[in-house]
């Protein structure tokens, strides 16, 4: 097992390095001159001569690259140009908002998912399962920000149940010791700032885990209704255990297995969906952030988050490799 | 070197040589059709891309208008709240142009950004991936390596930085959608022709004394194609979604006379209180052409697997 993690970890280097050549170059052929774009349209050329000079930019292709990596090795990701904030800062700064409406959603996608999926997989063919299967299709083909902007005309702006954006009313003043407007809310005992950042959730989490609770359905179904047929199952029930038991412990455990790694390759693809519920939603998070980063060319930015989120994904993939292990004693052995 | 008797080897219907000859003796794809047309997912699926291709193809026809033309009939109140009456069947969109006329040239758009992009990752995926799995060793090495660092980065974020970098244009949303394909196509392609490798086909061939080459391009390549067509017009759906996002993030074609789904929404959606029809009517029609493409995939997967056969 120890091994196995090692071996696994080891393939991360080359292609996070792989990642920092492929971020440095991406950088470079951007159009536009950053100098320019920071400076606006009355830019002298001793401004941007100045600017080329202190940002590096007028220093050969490959030491740029090797100025980058030593200073990446240093724990140093750069500054955003425009707000002249440290880019690691920014992104620890801005994760709460992302990781609140990410786990919201995920919460949302297998609280739902799972049961839903095993229904269906139980029933296979049913007008329940039909239904869950169409509901599903759909789910996949809703894009994920018209979904969003439906939520927020009938729920918030039609029915006037829930907020229609940011994570907090603006008439509220909290303290945010965490940064996670929810557990702040818990920390500080202020009970109804914790509720408010609840509510601020709930229609983010659902535009953004409609697509997740589609494919943890259809993976955790056609699991189920694999592993239904599997001899041990027929043992286990001729065996007369409980049918709570059967379930539990004989087809579960063993369905849940792509149930999982579906699960973590959605945590990472939450992360880019962000960008999109973050803006119908206007919540201030990474990805809003990275968007208006492009939006004025900052190098930085651009390169610290992507390099972030991409090691944040490759690292909960390996955290679902990994948990194969405790799942399925079959993976511990080999 | 000439091509191997068709006796020896039957590319069309070696996929699982055992199963195939002893139930019916027909081919993959002759029995995987006829599934499809049993399939009631896969003909609603069908309608609805045929639908869509046609409304593409003859939205100069069909529109009661032409594109971008704008009517402003009213100056003082804005044109976009009187909704749909006889003259235009769903409104006035809020620059003064007949909806349903940018609803049928958006779907050109959409047509032709789908199409290519997809055609772009095939293109591309397909390459790489008949690289590394047709030749090995340090080649499958080399490709899958760059895979990864592809796939480290979420597909819509890796077509975000691609779109940002290009500029805004039809061409570039191709290819931002394009290369967040390549290494789906990559890895599926791959994966399927090592699955092949090994068959019984493949070592005919080998024993016949048929180059390395006209192995993979002609034998091993044709027979890993299945997966690899189902997923294109998965992706299609996806690529179709896509493009509306990234127009909908500003990165689109931000010329006014191109109706593009994505960007009506956009506009629709400062509206939204006075008049949800605008960005509704775009949303629709996404989901539903995604919808189409997305059953006929699925269906098509089913009727391809081979342990569906009876």
């Amino acid at each position: 097992m120890l091994r196995f993690a090692l071996r696994r970890m080891a393939l991360l280097v080359p292609t996070l390095f792989g990642l920092t050549v492929l971020l440095f170059f991406w950088v470079r052929i951007l159009p536009g001159d950053p100098a320019r774009s920071l400076l606006g349209q009355r830019a002298t050329p001793e401004g941007i001569a100045k600017v080329n000079e202190r940002y590096g930019f007028d220093q050969p292709i490959w030491k740029q690259y090797f100025l980058y990596v030593k200073a990446l090795a240093g724990g140093d990701f750069g500054s955003s140009i425009k707000l002249h904030e440290p880019v690691l800062d920014a992104f620890v700064n801005k994760l709460p908002a992302t990781i609140e409406i990410s786990v919201a959603a995920l919460l949302f996608a297998i609280l739902l998912g799972i049961p839903l999926g095993y229904y269906a997989g139980r029933h296979i063919g049913g007008w329940l399962d039909t239904t869950i299967v169409s509901g599903s299709l759909l789910g996949v083909t809703i894009p994920v920000f018209f979904l969003a902007l439906l939520l927020k005309y009938v729920f918030a702006l039609q029915l006037h149940l829930l907020p229609t954006q940011g994570r907090q009313d603006a008439r509220m003043t909290t303290d945010h010791p965490t940064g996670f407007y929810t557990l702040d809310g818990l920390l500080t005992g202020n009970f109804s700032a914790f509720t408010d950042a609840c509510a601020h959730l709930v229609l983010p989490g659902l535009a953004l885990g409609t697509i997740p609770l589609a494919i943890i359905v259809r993976i955790t179904r056609a699991s189920v209704a694999e592993v239904v047929h599997e001899d041990y199952v027929r043992t286990a029930e001729a065996k007369g255990l409980l049918r709570g038991t059967v379930n539990r412990r004989h087809i579960m455990r063993n369905a849940l297995l792509p149930v999982v790694t579906t699960i973590g390759l959605q945590l990472g693809l939450l992360f880019a969906g962000a960008t999109l519920t973050e803006t119908v939603f206007a919540i201030d998070g990474v990805g809003q952030y990275l968007f208006n980063a492009i939006g004025v060319r900052d190098y930085p930015v651009l390169q610290g988050f992507i390099l972030f989120i991409a090691l944040m994904y490759s690292l909960i993939n390996l955290l679902v490799d990994l948990s194969y292990g405790l799942i399925d004693p079959r993976v511990r052995v080999s | 070197m000439t091509t191997p008797p068709d006796v020896l080897v039957s590319p069309a219907s070696s996929g699982d040589a055992d199963s195939s000859e002893s139930t019916s003796g027909e081919s993959l794809w002759r029995g995987a059709f006829k599934r499809l047309r049993r399939s009631p997912m896969a003909i609603i699926g069908a309608a609805i891309m045929v639908v869509f291709v046609a409304v593409a193809l003859l939205a100069p026809v069909l529109a009661p208008y032409e594109p971008a033309s704008t009517q402003w009939t009213n100056l003082s109140t804005p044109v976009f709240v009187q909704g749909s009456n006889s003259e235009h069947l769903l409104g006035i969109d809020r620059w003064g142009s007949d909806m349903l006329t940018q609803l049928l040239f958006g779907a050109r758009q959409s047509l032709i950004i789908g199409v290519v992009s997809t055609l772009i990752g095939l293109i591309a995926g397909a390459g790489l991936g008949t690289l590394a799995g047709g030749f090995g060793g340090w080649v499958d090495s080399l490709v899958m390596r760059f895979v990864d660092i592809l796939l480290s980065i979420p597909s819509l974020l890796l077509a975000i930085s691609i779109a940002a970098a290009m500029g805004k244009s039809s061409f570039a949303l191709m290819v931002a959608i394009g290369a967040a394909q390549v290494p789906i196509f990559a890895r599926l392609l791959r994966s399927s022709m090592l699955g092949q490798n090994r068959s019984d086909y493949v070592v005919a061939a080998e024993s016949l004394g048929l180059r390395r080459r006209t192995i993979i391009l002609g034998h091993v390549l044709p027979n890993s194609l299945g997966p690899t067509i189902v997923q294109a017009t998965l992706n299609l759906a996806t690529a179709i979604i896509e493009v509306a996002a990234l127009s909908f993030l500003g990165l689109g074609n931000d010329d006014p006379a191109v109706a593009e789904w994505g960007r009506m929404i956009v506009s629709g959606q400062d509206r939204f209180l006075v008049a949800p029809w605008l960005a509704f009517y775009p949303g629709v029609c996404i989901a539903i052409t995604a919808l189409g493409f997305t059953l006929l995939g699925e269906s098509m997967r089913e009727a391809l697997d081979p342990k569906q056969r009876r």
